[in-house]
């Protein structure tokens, strides 16, 4: 029997590129596996074959979603693989994004069944979740042997057309679909004993989780914005030179609070990006591409608005535990509401 | 943290690249920045023309702050052309 052909999508990082200098990057070919593709190979015992690797760069991939699938499917389609890998994207949100879109467009276009792996709270897992399989990893690259390994594991489960066990036996995250099962206790026993396990404070169960939406409510729009104060927030790391108080790169423990009364522009001598997931050359030459301040000070002095908040909040948005985040802007918000702002303009990178 | 700021009953509108994302946190006004290393600027452009993006994309953001919204709404610069999507 002849090995199993794969073609396998990466990032920049991961296809040995570059780093964040390198996420600009337009999709690339090459022939054969890179060293995570030989991972691939190496787990399934030498069944599978890397015969082609397409390698792109994350901005590119995040930035022009709909191209990269165009060349990404004909560059699959030259190939007719039996099975298309994407990543591991552990907690990258542009590299999870990218693999997601990817597989789904492979396995619906294609027919060709697409897997990939990432973080529960990665982006791209709403991207696809529900079309394909996604192994659940950690947030850190440490993971990878145990994630190639489910990943290897369920794809050949899914070649050979074996029975796919529920997620958290196989390791996928949930695709939210049902599948009939047959159990020894009757519906009305289960029931009891989960309610008697949730009043005596034990640990249970569900066998039907509710799905979140959580959504929110638009707050009211600001009625005369020729009288609005204005604040600025960024999750782009913007900070003054030298990050005095020392956001992190990543996971960001903290937000802070820098003056900008009196500052009408951001100069990259004295203020810096302390982000670790994008590139900083063009923020550090000019954090207004960041923090738009001079362009806000303008809007203000034709009357647009009445007044931009005299400081602004920042943090670095970046592989950020999503509940610190939600923390910090709620944080924030309550803060400014306080103050008397009324609307915020927050950038993101 | 955008969605969380609106929680509080803050208008609040995130400029970001990927708008797919903003969508997916949830955030409920959006508009999409030039690019992810540098979400309020072009460093292909002059200063001055550089100040004039900034300015467009920002009234586009204030803009966003003054409507009344029901759902999450995605704005765009008064002058490109509407691209896919639930824009205004």
């Amino acid at each position: 029997m002849g090995r199993v052909k794969v073609v396998h999508y990466l990032n920049q990082f991961f296809g040995q590129i570059g780093g964040e200098d390198k996420a600009g990057i337009l999709p690339q070919l090459k022939e054969g596996p890179t060293p995570v593709g030989q991972l691939f190979e190496k787990e399934s015992g030498d069944r599978f074959e890397v015969v082609r690797t397409i390698i792109c760069g994350d901005n590119y991939a995040a930035e022009h979603l709909d191209e990269v699938e165009g060349i990404v499917l004909k560059w699959v389609e030259e190939i007719r693989p039996s099975l298309f890998l994407a990543g591991p994207a552990f907690g990258a949100g542009r590299y999870g994004m990218a693999c997601g879109t990817m597989c789904r467009a492979v396995q619906q276009k294609l027919g060709v069944p697409a897997l990939t792996a990432m973080h529960p709270n990665n982006p791209g897992v709403d991207s696809a979740a529900k079309e394909i399989y996604i192994i659940e990893t950690g947030d850190s690259t440490l993971d990878m042997k145990r994630v190639v390994s489910k990943l290897v594991a369920l794809s050949q489960k899914v070649l050979d057309k074996a029975p796919i066990g529920m997620p958290k036996e196989e390791g996928y995250l949930p695709r939210g679909v049902r599948v009939n099962v047959r159990v020894e206790k009757r519906g009305s026993k289960r029931a009891v004993e989960m309610l008697l396990k949730k009043l005596r404070g034990e640990p249970f169960e569900t066998e039907l989780p509710l799905p979140q939406f959580d959504k929110v409510v638009p707050a009211p729009p600001i009625r005369d914005l020729a009288k609005a104060v204005i604040a600025l927030v960024t999750e782009g790391g913007i900070v003054p030179r030298g990050n005095p108080d020392r956001i992190e790169a990543h996971n960001a423990s903290k937000y802070c609070k820098y003056s900008i009364r009196d500052l009408n522009d951001l100069t990259g001598g004295e203020y810096q990006t302390a982000h670790g997931g994008y590139d900083p050359v063009y923020a550090n030459d000019d954090p207004d591409r960041v923090l738009p301040l001079d362009a806000t000070r303008l809007l203000e002095k034709e009357g647009v608005f009445a007044k931009l908040y005299d400081y602004y909040y920042v943090t670095v948005g970046n592989v950020t535990a999503v509940a610190s985040a939600a923390r910090y802007g709620r944080e924030i918000g309550e803060r400014l509401l306080r103050d008397g702002v009324q609307g915020v303009i927050l950038t993101s990178t | 943290m955008v969605k969380e700021i609106e929680r509080v009953g803050l208008p609040a509108v995130q400029i970001c690249a990927i708008v797919p994302i903003a969508l997916t946190v949830g955030a409920n006004r959006i508009v999409r920045a030039v690019a992810i290393p540098h979400p309020t600027g072009n460093p292909k452009l002059e200063k001055n023309e550089e100040v004039e993006l900034r300015k467009k994309l920002l009234r586009a953001a204030l803009r966003g702050l003054t409507e009344r919204i029901q759902e999450q709404t995605v704005f765009k610069q008064e002058d490109l052309s509407s691209e896919a999507g639930k824009e205004k």
